[in-house]
């Protein structure tokens, strides 16, 4: 990365690049009591600059009433590679759904 | 080290069966290097895309127009953002990818190395450019990577707005004065060709498409999607009764479609490579908008570091 950097013209200011901010992800809650949803990211010097770039970003027409921002580097997820044995526990288990139990003929459940 | 035979095989079923590719999924070189251009050029567009309306905001005929275009071109920055996050899950830095558009070294859309000559032009580009961005973006919508699909979801909604206050511009100036009549004919005679070559070349000529296309990122030709601009955009001129400069312009029944005249791929080709009306000056007001901010830049380091330390010399002083 420093040699391309190093390529750019001497007018380019070369200081403060600002990539190197850390990475937040943006997370919204829709109005309407509906969940967090994961919108993206943003580069930010710290959680308050964060915030506000998220809003500026990603919430210009109401689309949030609620954000969270949250270091990249602090989010632990699955992987690819294990996705079959590590939601297998639930795949195998029908009785967890409702189609499972037999109910007479003709009642409603539900 | 070249992608196995096997994963390509796996990967290229996981497209054919509509699945989405998400950024830890394993993925052929060949396929993040193509999307890392294709994207990366259009955060740049977006980016660049902001320079010939930003021209006219201190010059917007309202204070209704001028809230309009403020809020498009802040949306325009906005979606180069939103893109540049989406590249980035491919694995490359924001500020490298900045770094080539600033060095010259990265291509965007080339519409914007048009001159927005008068006030008519805004509504030309809301109306042409903002139209065909449209018409590729909801394609782009589907794309099989998730994080640009997502992307390009975001920017749809947001892009009708745009259409919309150009369209109401052309409207109301060629309803106007003569001379507002005028220069609304004016920018659509300068506007619709570069518009219909935003799509790219003729399928047939495109050295991406065919890789672009197997691999789910693009879902139509250029070729179809210029038509289907060309036959949405027609009755809209026809209503604000503005002519389109094409000859040729006539409907065929037998397809349905509006058949138009031949690009002049010449003309594109010559301002893709550098030497449309405004390459050099685009570059420089990025290059100097770059360096402008570099205080903005600097103060928030400096702040967020003054702010860590006094947080610190609290934290200190009630474990003391």
């Amino acid at each position: 990365m420093a040699d391309d950097h190093s390529a750019a013209p001497a007018s380019v200011a070369t200081t403060s690049r600002d990539g190197q901010w850390p990475l937040w992800e943006v997370f919204l809650q829709p109005p309407r009591g509906a969940p967090f949803e994961h919108a993206g990211s943003v580069h930010a010097v710290d959680a308050e600059s964060a915030l506000q770039n998220a809003r500026d970003v990603y919430a210009r027409r109401g689309e949030a009433v609620n954000i969270w921002v949250v270091p990249t580097t602090a989010i632990t997820a699955s992987t690819p590679e294990d996705v079959g044995p590590f939601f297998d526990p639930g795949n195998d288990k029908p009785y967890r759904h409702p189609q499972f139990y037999s109910v007479p003929r003709g009642v409603r459940v539900y | 080290m070249p992608d196995s035979p096997d994963a390509v095989r796996e990967f290229e079923a996981r497209i054919a069966a509509g699945e989405t590719i998400e950024p830890k999924d394993w993925m052929p070189d060949r396929y993040r290097k193509q999307l890392i251009r294709m994207m990366s050029q259009h955060a740049h567009s977006e980016v660049v895309g902001m320079l010939p309306e930003g021209n006219w905001i201190t010059r917007a005929p309202t204070l209704r127009r001028k809230l309009g275009l403020l809020a498009k071109v802040q949306d325009e920055a906005g979606h180069g953002l939103y893109i540049y996050c989406g590249t980035e899950t491919l694995g490359i830095d924001r500020a490298e990818l900045v770094d080539q558009l600033l060095a010259g070294k990265a291509k965007y859309s080339s519409i914007f190395n048009y001159p927005t000559l008068t006030w008519a032009d805004i509504g030309a580009i809301g109306w042409f450019v903002d139209g065909a961005a449209i018409v590729n973006q909801t394609m782009l919508a589907k794309a099989s990577y998730g994080p640009y699909a997502r992307a390009m979801v975001r920017i749809c909604k947001e892009e009708n707005f745009h259409k919309r206050q150009g369209y109401e511009i052309m409207a109301t100036l060629s309803a106007g004065t003569p001379e507002q009549k005028r220069i609304a004919q004016d920018a659509v005679n300068r506007w619709w060709w570069p518009s219909l070559m935003m799509f790219g070349p003729s399928d047939k000529d495109s050295p991406n498409s065919a890789e672009l296309t197997r691999w789910g990122i693009k879902r139509k030709g250029n070729d179809e999607l210029r038509q289907r601009f060309v036959n949405l955009t027609v009755g809209q001129a026809v209503a604000i009764d503005l002519v389109l400069p094409d000859p040729e312009l006539r409907h065929d029944a037998e397809t349905g479609n509006w058949h138009f005249g031949p690009i002049d791929w010449d003309e594109f080709t010559r301002v893709v490579h550098g030497d449309g009306p405004l390459n050099r000056e685009r570059l420089a007001a990025r290059q100097d908008a770059h360096r402008a901010g570099a205080w903005v830049r600097d103060a928030a380091v400096a702040h967020a570091a003054k702010r860590a330390a006094a947080a610190d010399a609290v934290a200190k002083s009630a474990a003391a």
